[in-house]
């Protein structure tokens, strides 16, 4: 049984297997596990920070590969890309949006170089993080009313 | 919780009345870097504000070139995507187009060719070289001492005809494909690498004789900068400005993709921090690349003339979601496939390594003088074709 709380440097695929599904029951299923690549998934979005939070101080991801979102038409999705910089692991994790709560909190406190995924997933998804320090438009000009990455957003030819 | 200190984002930007104020002020201004001017190589803007010489804050203002990439490719067709992804960056487009294609063939769960894998390898290392040449170049002409921009240049054209040699493009390549490469190597090309491979690590050397003995050129890169281990690390710096920096994580060694696991090579790491760690780690990754092309290139004469290269594969992908990473020229870029079953992906979704360097840079300017921004900033090699998508 290993301890939940201690931090480690470099964790196996099965560690981290482990110690997500101990610390966080009911909350985190990892679904899959392959060579250096752990994918699982958030069941509550309230719960993003804190498994985010755990994974950086305890398992030592320190690096915040992609925050991306994605138009799933029935709900969306965010999900975050996560890198051990020890060995080279890599944790998938995302966790789903109803359509009418479209609020996730933000993981920029804790990964600066996730701060730009999230600036650029809210203007191409409408996904809202909670608490980001600076929540503006990057890409495209700020008169823009609508999210042009939504599948609900035609190209031209398209419709 | 360990919560960061924000320093990415500026709170201060300015609003027009502020810029109205502080033109009549002598004690700090903002000054427009961009998008016109010599230090972006590209279209972005880096507003600094400045304090007399010392940069007490900056803002990176991206966008110029937004296109749309991503919802471009949920348009088209999987092999359709191919010469798009040449156009995300001029100088790695072939790392681009192997990485799409890496990502399609772990959505369809293929194996490609050990062949192919070993060309893929060489032509990467070729346009890590050349990319690194393109960078040298630039720098040259940013601190002033434009014989290392000609002698860079002219280092960088003998691949560029490697390139040709091998498919017939300088450098929109349009090479690998879904399942293999496009061709098989043309019959001297193992000979012409292995000369060009000798000859440019003596004309490397003269390179670096010069950069060392101009002391004009050193001086502006020593000591400025400086970044830590954890600063890289939590600010998504990836590539040679993290590995000058102290962070020794390669993707070709630690997360090994294609055939990177059978080479052997050494990853460049310095721990210095500064702007001249960031420098020396590329010029050391040169050599390293030459050492993986000539492993590369014995792998590919032992397999032989007639080993199969590019396998058929199906026009329709299983639904499902894959993706892959890939040491970039620039860092870590990774694609992110959704695709439904369907001969169109559902999403794809490009992480560019520069998208997250840009954003590093308040914290990299912060405190140098402003004539220093160019030195600065040039150690991460902008190309914005792949930051705006």
């Amino acid at each position: 049984m290993m301890d939940t709380e201690a931090i480690y440097q470099e964790p196996s695929v099965s560690e981290i297997k482990h110690l997500l599904e101990n610390k966080f029951k009911g909350k985190v299923t990892v679904s899959k596990t392959e060579v250096r690549r752990v994918h699982a998934e958030i069941l509550n979005k309230e719960d993003v920070f804190e498994v985010c939070n755990y994974i950086h101080d305890n398992l030592t991801f320190e690096h915040c590969s992609i925050v991306m979102g994605a138009d799933m038409i029935d709900h969306l999705e965010v999900i975050y890309l996560l890198t051990n910089y020890y060995s080279g692991t890599v944790i998938e994790i995302f966790a789903k949006l109803p359509l009418d709560d479209l609020h996730v909190h933000s993981v920029a406190l804790i990964w600066e170089g996730a701060n730009w995924h999230e600036r650029e997933t809210y203007e191409l998804f409408g996904i809202i993080f909670d608490e980001h320090p600076k929540l503006k438009r990057l890409l495209t000009p700020d008169t823009y009313t609508f999210f042009p990455f939504r599948k609900s957003y035609k190209l031209r030819g398209q419709e | 919780m360990m919560v960061v200190e924000n320093t990415i984002d500026t709170f201060d930007s300015p609003s027009e009345e502020r810029i109205a104020k502080d033109r009549y002020q002598t004690d700090a201004m903002w000054i427009y870097m961009g998008p016109q001017h010599p230090f972006s190589h590209g279209l972005w803007t880096l507003k600094v504000r400045v304090d007399g010489e010392i940069v007490t804050d900056a803002e990176p203002v991206i966008g110029y070139l937004h296109r749309g990439w991503e919802k471009e490719a949920e348009n088209r067709e999987y092999p359709k995507i191919i010469p798009m992804a040449d156009r995300l960056c001029y100088s790695a487009s072939m790392t681009y187009t192997h990485l799409y294609c890496m990502t399609v063939e772990k959505a369809l769960g293929i194996e490609v060719p050990e062949k192919a894998e070993y060309i893929r390898i060489v032509a990467d290392e070729i346009c890590r070289i050349q990319s690194h040449l393109m960078w040298l170049a630039a720098v040259g002409t940013d601190l002033g001492n434009l014989t290392i921009f000609l002698w860079g240049m002219r280092e960088r054209e003998y691949w560029l005809d490697l390139n040709v040699r091998l498919c017939g493009q300088r450098m929109t390549t349009n090479y690998p494909r879904i399942g293999g490469v496009r061709n098989d190597t043309t019959d001297i090309f193992d000979r012409d690498v292995m000369r060009c491979t000798e000859r440019f690590e003596k004309a490397l050397w003269d390179l670096i004789d010069m950069i060392d003995s101009s002391s004009i050129y050193v001086s502006r890169m020593k000591g400025i900068s400086r970044l830590t281990r954890e600063q890289c690390a939590n600010l998504g710096v990836t590539g040679p400005a993290m590995r000058g920096c102290g962070v020794d994580f390669d993707l070709r060694r630690d997360d090994p993709y294609g055939k990177y696991e059978n080479i052997d090579f050494e990853v460049p790491v310095l721990t210095e921090g500064d702007t001249y760690a960031r420098y020396m780690v590329r010029i050391e990754e040169m050599f390293q690349s030459c050492e993986i092309i000539r492993q590369a290139v014995r792998k590919i004469n032992a397999l032989g003339k007639n080993a199969p290269y590019r396998l058929k594969v199906p026009s329709k992908v299983p639904a499902g979601k894959a993706f892959c990473k890939l040491e970039d020229p620039r860092g870590e870029s990774l694609m992110y496939l959704i695709s439904d079953g369907t001969d169109k992906p559902f999403r794809l979704k490009v992480r560019a390594p520069l998208f997250t360097n840009i954003s590093a840079s308040r914290p990299m300017v912060k405190g140098v003088r402003v004539a220093d921004v160019p030195a600065v900033m040039a150690m991460i090699d902008v190309c914005m074709g792949e930051t705006d998508r």
